[in-house]
């Protein structure tokens, strides 16, 4: 680049012992000091003067090394221009000590403080969703008393957010997820000439399992990260203290109508995910395994018990939940930086699944439990 | 530099006729959001080495002009040449050659919140001159912190434990890393206590005068204009209505200048540079006893 024609700043010896004198010649100048700065901070002999006639221009970076150099030697400055020394003025001041980067201690001790705040974070964190999920109930108590404060529209805007615009994708999703249980059970059955149980399988399978675990990650995905950044984003930019002071409460207006709008979608979203699941399943049986495709339908009515739907949806609600409270909790929590938005919108979406998915075994022995197999 | 021009970045924008004493130089400039003319055929030129005010009631399009100008806003028609390059036909990201010899300071600080204010001046520093020992990068981080008028710990704060002031000298700061030839300022001196928003006039000055820094400056703040500025453009009806010094646009007619000029906190603001030049000129007539 033409960073190799530049010309720099460099310097010479003259005089020896008692009465050394360094003349410094060329520009004097951020862009050219690199090598003349490296240059002074190795020189270890005495020097009584530094000599500046040379030298062509100066800023304050140039300034600043010569003005350095000249206390680290006790050396007298000479030949300096009248703006040569307005600048060492400028730039003279503090004691230049203090530290750049953050305070970092040394890796044994982080790793010990890391572990230590995990474990810390890990109980605060338990104890402070605790909390939200009270807070929450409280303000949805008081919502209750005086109606007049809920927020009908933000509502209704976020089900359209979470649920409606959710359509399509949750829609492919299962119509391929049906269509891959069904042929995948279908090569397996076959070994027992068995194939007609794939429409058990399918059926029962996206009605009590697939269908409502996999909407609720893919509205953790969707919605739960959105509710973070969004939530994380209005933080730092003090939108949420602005709703505050003005008396707006952020609960009952970002928060409830984003908890409320999952819990309702995600039934919906649940059923209808196990509805397209069946109905892929139905189309590959009807492709590649002989069963008519009303027939697999009607066969579907016979085999699922009514439960399983139930199951789906007493399911879908509590995850629904989940998610959202994850997503408001974790944005709710950003504070600082720009980073902490990343940081905690990854923390929502991995949270979120992850408790869908251990709650998800609970409710699996609870069921087999109480009877409905 | 010299020596440079050849291969230089950005050659092919540069223009046949570039007169290095109008660093910005400014044609027919319209932008437009939707049907809302922002500037409207504006033509505007910087002289090398002064300090312009740029003044306008709030939405005139003093912010929009100043990202045109750096080139974070393509203008709908227009000519816009910084330092005889064509900003217009850039890319927004693209190498130039005139980034190194500019600084920005954003109306909000815009300082980059992962890092600390030490860390956001190095910034700059780092990207155009990478063979910079680390430790001077870190001593001039910490000479332009001070310099900047923030205490010297401030270096290793982040911009969220920063006041809203702080973080303006901070922003002051980063766009005074390169030592630039010429520096954006939006409404630097806004949310400064007084004794500090004077400081800071005073810097812009030293600067501009030791460095021969060009400074396109907008402010709502009198004393400024006043105290440091040696020409002010008006922006108002999507053009730049006058340029000129303070005398010079007494003398204009428009109404809106003369409301701006002739209001109570203007007489107020000019009486108190007077007042401070009468103190200045008295105190060398009658010297203080004692001190002779
Ligand atoms: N990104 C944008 N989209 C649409 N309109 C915009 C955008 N940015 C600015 N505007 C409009 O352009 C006009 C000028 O805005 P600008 O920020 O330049 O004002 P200003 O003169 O800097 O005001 P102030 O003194 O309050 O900072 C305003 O009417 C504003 O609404
Ligand atoms: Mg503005």
């Amino acid at each position: 680049m033409a960073a190799t024609m530049r010309e720099w700043a460099d310097f010479s010896l003259q005089g020896q012992g008692g009465d050394a004198t360094v003349v410094v010649e060329g520009p004097l100048l951020v862009s050219t000091i690199g090598s003349l700065d490296r240059k002074l901070r190795t020189f270890d002999q005495p020097v009584q003067r530094i000599d500046l006639s040379a030298a062509a221009a100066v800023d304050t970076v140039g300034a600043w090394v010569i003005l350095r150099f000249a206390r680290e030697h006790g050396a007298e400055i000479v030949g300096a221009s009248e703006q040569a020394q307005t600048l060492f003025a400028a730039v003279d001041g503090g004691d230049a000590t203090a530290p750049i980067n953050p305070p970092r201690p040394s890796a044994p001790y982080r790793v010990a403080e890391a572990t230590g705040q995990l474990v810390v974070g890990w109980g605060h964190g338990v104890v402070r969703i605790v909390g939200f999920l009270g807070a929450i109930v409280v303000a949805m108590l008081g919502i209750l008393r005086h109606p007049s404060r809920f927020r009908g529209r933000a509502l209704v805007r976020q089900m359209e957010l979470v649920g409606v615009s959710a359509l399509g994708i949750v829609g492919l999703m299962s119509f391929l997820i049906g269509i891959v249980v069904a042929q995948q059970g279908a090569a397996q059955l076959r070994q027992f000439g068995a194939e007609i149980y794939t429409i058990n399988l399918t059926g029962r399978l996206t009605m009590r399992e697939l269908g409502v675990l996999m909407t609720a990650i893919m509205v953790a995905g969707r919605s739960g990260s959105a509710f973070a950044a969004q939530l994380g984003t209005m933080k730092l930019t003090e939108e949420i203290d602005a709703m505050r002071t003005i008396g707006v409460s952020p609960m009952e207006a970002l928060i409830i109508p984003r908890i409320l709008a999952s819990v309702l979608m995600m039934p919906l979203l649940g059923f209808y995910s196990a509805v397209i699941g069946i109905i892929g399943g139905a189309a590959i049986a009807d492709a590649t395994l002989g069963i008519p495709f009303l027939t697999f339908l009607l066969r579907v009515r016979e085999v699922v018990p009514t439960y399983d739907l139930w199951v789906g949806l007493i399911k879908a609600p509590v995850f629904g939940l989940i998610v959202a409270l994850a997503g408001c909790y974790q944005g709710m929590q950003v504070e600082g930086n720009a980073e902490q938005v990343g940081l905690r919108t990854t923390l929502a979406v991995v949270q979120a699944i992850f408790m869908v998915i251990v709650l998800d075994a609970f409710f699996a022995i609870f069921f087999s439990e109480i009877g409905w197999e | 530099m010299i020596g440079e021009q050849d291969e230089a970045p950005g050659a092919e924008h540069e223009v046949a006729d570039y007169d290095p004493r109008y660093p910005i130089v400014i044609e027919g400039l319209t932008n437009r959001f939707g049907t809302h003319a922002v500037h409207n055929e504006l033509d505007l030129t910087v002289r090398r080495g002064e300090i312009l005010g740029v003044v306008g009631g709030s939405g005139t399009g003093k912010s929009v002009l100043m990202r045109s100008i750096i080139g974070l806003q393509r203008p709908e028609t227009g000519v816009i040449r910084v330092f005889g390059r064509d900003i217009v036909a850039a890319e927004p990201d693209e190498e130039i050659g005139v980034r190194s010899r500019w600084g920005v300071l954003f109306q909000g600080g815009a300082l980059f919140s992962t890092l600390t204010v030490g860390e956001n001046i190095e910034v700059p520093l780092k990207q155009f001159y990478p063979e910079l020992d680390r430790e001077l990068m870190h001593e001039i981080a910490r000479f332009k912190t001070v310099m900047s008028g923030l205490p010297e710990e401030a270096a290793s704060k982040y911009p969220s434990e920063l006041s809203g002031g702080m973080k303006k000298r901070a922003g002051l700061a980063r766009a005074l890393a390169l030592d630039p030839e010429l520096l954006f300022l939006d409404e630097p001196t806004a949310g400064l206590d007084p004794i500090g928003a004077a400081k800071f006039d005073e810097l812009t000055r030293n600067l501009t005068d030791t460095l021969g820094l060009t400074v396109f400056l907008i402010t709502h703040d009198l004393d400024t204009l006043y105290a440091i500025c040696d020409r002010i453009a008006v922006l108002a009806d999507g053009k730049v209505i006058a340029v000129g010094t303070v005398p010079e646009l007494l003398e204009s007619e428009h109404p809106w200048i003369q409301e701006y000029f002739n209001g109570p906190r203007s007489r107020a603001a000019a009486d108190s540079k007077q007042r401070s030049a009468e103190n200045a000129r008295r105190a060398i007539d009658n010297p203080p006893p004692g001190k002779a």
